[in-house]
This record gives C-alpha cells, structure tokens and sequence, in this order.
C-alpha cells in the first residue's frame, strides 16, 4: 500500500536534465479512443509509458449485476465492440454451463460461423488502421471492403452490423436468413480472391517492413509474465489458442492451425493475424455446408436462476482470451461478475516493449497491440 | 558494398511501390468495381435489411385495432426501462371489466435496440422497423406513445 504522499511525491518529482514528459492522447488520432499515454523521452527514445485509464469507465462489471441473466449480455457488446458477437457468446456459454442447458447443434454450429465472422472483421480494421497509423492510407478502404460484406451478412441475421445481440443462453434469439449461406460463401469466394492485395499493398511494402520489423520485441517469457493472449503472445510462440486449448461450441469438430510466429517483433504480430484470417476462412468453409436442421434455441425456463457458486468461461476473442467469472448467490441477477479482457494484460506489455525504442515505433508497436480501449477500461 | 546495398535497396523500394500503385491504379482505371454508396443521394434506391433493429413500433390494423394485452412482459424484459405501460380497466358490453393498455410509452432514447421485448411478447403485439434516421431537434420528441389514439384491442386476444 502506498499512502497519499508518497504517490503525490512520485507525480510532481521533477526528471533529470534533458528529460521531457509529453501526452499522447486521450484525444489524439493515433490511439483508436480515449487511451492517455504519459510518454517519458530522452530526446527522442522512450524512457517511460504510463497509460493512464479511466476515461472511458462505465462500470460494465457492476451494470452486469444489476440486471438478470438473459439482460447483462447486450451489455458485453459494448466492451470489446469489435469481437461484440464472441463476447456474447462467453456469457451465453457461461450460462448455458451454469445450468446445463442443451444447446441445439444447429446453434453451435451458426454460433461458431458467426464468430469466425467477427474475428475476420476486427482483423481487417485493424489491417486497416494499423496500416493507416503507419502512413499508408488506401489499405484502410480495401480492408473496409471485405468488412463491409460481413456487416451486410450479421445484418441480414442478426439485424444490427455491429453490436449484434443476437446470442442468447440456450441457442440464438431468431434462426438464420434465408440466404446466409450464400452470403457467406459469395464472401468466402471473395474474400479468398481480394486477400492477396492485402499483401501486394501491405505486406511487401518495404517502408511497411522496415518500420515494423524488429521493432517492439516481445519474448515468449515475457508475454507469459504479462499474461498477454492472443496474436500478441502467439507471435511471440505461446500456444495459446482457446480454441484448441479448451474447445466450445464447434470447434471440437473442425480443423485449423494455431498461427504461431517465434520473432515476436511487430511483423510477426501483423503476420499472425493474416494467416489467422486465412484459418478462420477455413473453418468456415467446413461448417457453412453442414449446418443441422433443427431447432435454434434449446429450452429454457423463463426466469433464470444459476445456482449457488462459482462459474468461469473461457473463450477466444479476436484479440485474446476473454474470462468471465460469475459468482451466483442463487438470485435472478449475478452476485459478483468479473471480466478478464485480454486488452489490458496486452496494454501493460507496452512500457517493457516499448522502453528504449524511438517515439516514432511507438506508434508501430501500440498498433500491432491490437488495443481497443473499451475492452480495457469497462 | 555499401553502395550495392544503396542501389538493392532503392530498386526494392521502388518495385515493392510501384506493386502496390498497380493495385491502386487498377481501381482508379475500373469504376465499375467500386462499391461505394452516395448515402443522403441514395435514399430513393437504399434498402435496409428487413431484420434491421431500428425503433419498435405497434402494428395496428385497418381497424386501429392492436394485439397488445399489457401484461408488461416487455417492460420486464427491457435492461434499461425503455418501455413503460399503463393500463386501464375497460367495461365490456357485458359490464365485466378488462384490463387494457392505456399507454404504451417508448423512450427511443435509451433504448439500445437488443431486441429483448419483441422476444418476450406473447402476443406479437410490437416489432422492429428498420428506421434509422431518428435525428430530431428537441429530445421530448423521442418519447414515443406506441398505441395511436382511439385504438383498442384486437378480439380474441388474452
């Protein structure tokens, strides 16, 4: 415990000569939202990050508590906005644990599409963003073109393009449109065709690699250290996968690489996620054609109820693992619900990979982190 | 040697751009494939999906006629306390009394469109509409009665 001088006493302790201490942020293009970074320099190196948080607080934890088991998952939409669709399915399994709801194949099987969908998406905002914090503005429209037909896709199903609401506990909350299926090959066929511009644009750009190349290197060790997850720690040669490590839905039933890279700079972290790209095209290539007939949500009682306990879930979102821990006193609305987005164990990695390197590879380094602040300050 | 790896790395440069200036070139030279839509010149042509979650509106019939027995299941149903009913006492010819929605109030300004009362309702008696242009200048305005004046229930519905 630190008592109230000697945090005052840290804040206005003056650095030595040659020192300069400047602000990125909250409000500043570069940070993908409210994200304030107090950048220490020497000269131009990098001496210190301190992210502050909080400016984006909304007590999602304690907003999940109020309400009751079928109501606080559209709240987790609005955590991680771009994986919205994988978060609900975390509370949704969750549930679905906690009382051993039978879960129609049908629904696991669209669940498991729809979420690969996301994942596709978040990956290509984030090819495109990156790409435009880096200099390179066209690869942010030829990203958003894919995107924009797996947005026209969760609306057609799902009725919203981004925070979708469409999972329930027990299955989903109405059965697929008519025409997902072609929808969702026309994509898969496009999607195949336009992924190689990515790569004539981005990826063999020689300013792209030499800026991301070797910078911000992050060791296997220390990304268990951090506790970081996702592409974050996979091109850094964790296995980490959720979804080989502890399958849900119907991921147990289909076949896919985990993307592991060992250099662990930028690069690798931008590599892992196009190839993560490619395998979630085929793990959809091998559910469209065989989604079951049958019922799309299983039965449940009206008013839910978990028992007493404890209950965790697991999942993989586009940026990492997302834990739920729910403790029930037995009540129709959670006693204690906590979070464990992987924004904010990959965030605190920033100061460690950051240290040492020139300003301006922060920017390449932050944006290969994949942040996005509402996940990291609920 | 210096000098070699000057000009390999000036060639490389240059080729790995003029690679992706093709790409950009390509759709400069083909219109055509450009997907971008014009949106506020678009309206007569833009289509929205049907499952679109816009606003939740009633349907009533051509008889002002509506399916909603206000059991507030929807109220309970909402996360956020976006609905709110009131409900009268009706006399039937009969002189028995029915309960009957007096007001069915929706504040378009909290809800968050998750679409948990139109699954809640019983009787089918509210749906989404894929409305999306909700702007308007004064905030009371987005409080919405749902049932229009006059209108009563539909017979045969409990």
């Amino acid at each position: 415990m630190y008592n109230q001088t000697e945090i005052i006493k840290d804040t206005t302790e003056l650095g030595p000569e040659g020192e300069l201490v400047i602000n990125i942020g909250p409000q500043h293009p570069a940070t993908h939202g409210v994200l304030h970074l107090v950048v220490t320099l020497n000269g131009e190196t990098i001496k210190k990050i301190e992210p502050h948080l909080g400016y984006i607080h909304r007590s999602i934890e304690k907003m999940c508590e109020s309400l009751t088991y079928r109501q606080f998952i559209y709240v987790t939409s609005r955590m991680d906005y771009l994986s919205s669709h994988i978060n609900n399915t975390a509370c949704a399994l969750l549930i679905e644990k906690g009382l051993q709801i039978e879960v129609p194949e049908r629904a696991k099987v669209v669940r498991t599409i729809l979420n690969e969908l996301t994942r596709i998406a978040s990956h290509e905002l984030w090819i495109g963003a990156m790409a435009m914090d880096l200099g390179a503005f066209t690869p942010f429209f030829y990203a958003f073109r894919e995107r924009e037909m797996i947005t026209d896709i969760m609306e057609d199903t799902c009725g919203a393009r981004l925070t979708m609401n469409y999972i329930v506990p027990g299955g989903l909350m109405y059965d697929i449109h008519p025409d997902f299926q072609t929808k969702v090959k026309a994509f898969v066929k496009q999607f195949k065709e336009k992924v190689t511009e990515y790569e004539d644009l981005v990826t063999g750009n020689i300013i792209f690699q030499s800026r991301t190349k070797g910078v911000g290197v992050l060791t296997a060790q220390d990304a268990i250290s951090y506790g970081c997850t996702g592409p974050v720690a996979r091109a850094s040669g964790v296995s980490c996968d959720m979804r080989k490590i502890a399958p849900y839905d119907a991921y147990d039933r289909v076949e896919f690489d985990e993307v592991i890279e060992t250099t662990g700079d930028s690069f690798a972290r931008y590599i892992v996620r196009v190839k993560e790209m490619n395998q979630s095209i085929r793990i959809i290539e091998q559910l469209i054609d065989n989604i079951p007939e049958g019922e799309f949500v299983g039965k449940t009682k009206n008013v839910l109820k978990l028992a007493k306990g404890e209950f965790y879930q697991r999942v993989e979102t586009a940026r990492g693992e997302l834990g739920i821990y729910i403790v029930s006193e037995g009540a129709t609305t959670p006693y204690r619900i906590k979070f464990r987005s992987p924004g904010f164990s990959n965030l605190s990695v920033l100061n460690h990979i950051a240290k040492g390197s020139k300003i301006g590879d922060l920017m390449a380094t932050m944006g290969t982190l994949d942040l996005v602040i509402p996940d990291i300050d609920r | 040697m210096f000098l070699k790896d000057y000009i390999s790395d000036v060639v490389n440069g240059v080729s790995s751009l003029l690679k992706g200036m093709r790409k950009t070139g390509y759709y400069f030279t083909h219109s055509k494939e450009i997907i971008t839509e014009q949106y506020p010149d678009n309206r007569a042509t833009l289509k929205l999906a049907d499952r679109f979650k816009g606003e939740v509106v009633m349907p009533h019939d051509e008889n002002n006629e509506h399916t909603c027995t206000g059991c507030t299941a929807c109220e309970l149903a909402c996360p956020n306390g976006t609905i709110k009913i009131i409900t009268k006492f009706d006399i039937t010819p009969e002189g028995k009394k029915k309960k009957a929605i007096d007001a069915f109030i929706y504040r378009l300004e909290m809800c968050t469109l998750c679409n948990l009362c139109i699954t809640a309702c019983p009787s089918d008696a509210i749906k989404m509409l894929p409305n999306f242009e909700h702007s308007v200048f004064d905030r009371s305005k987005l409080t919405k009665i749902l049932n229009k004046p006059g209108s009563k229930i539909k017979e045969g519905i409990e």
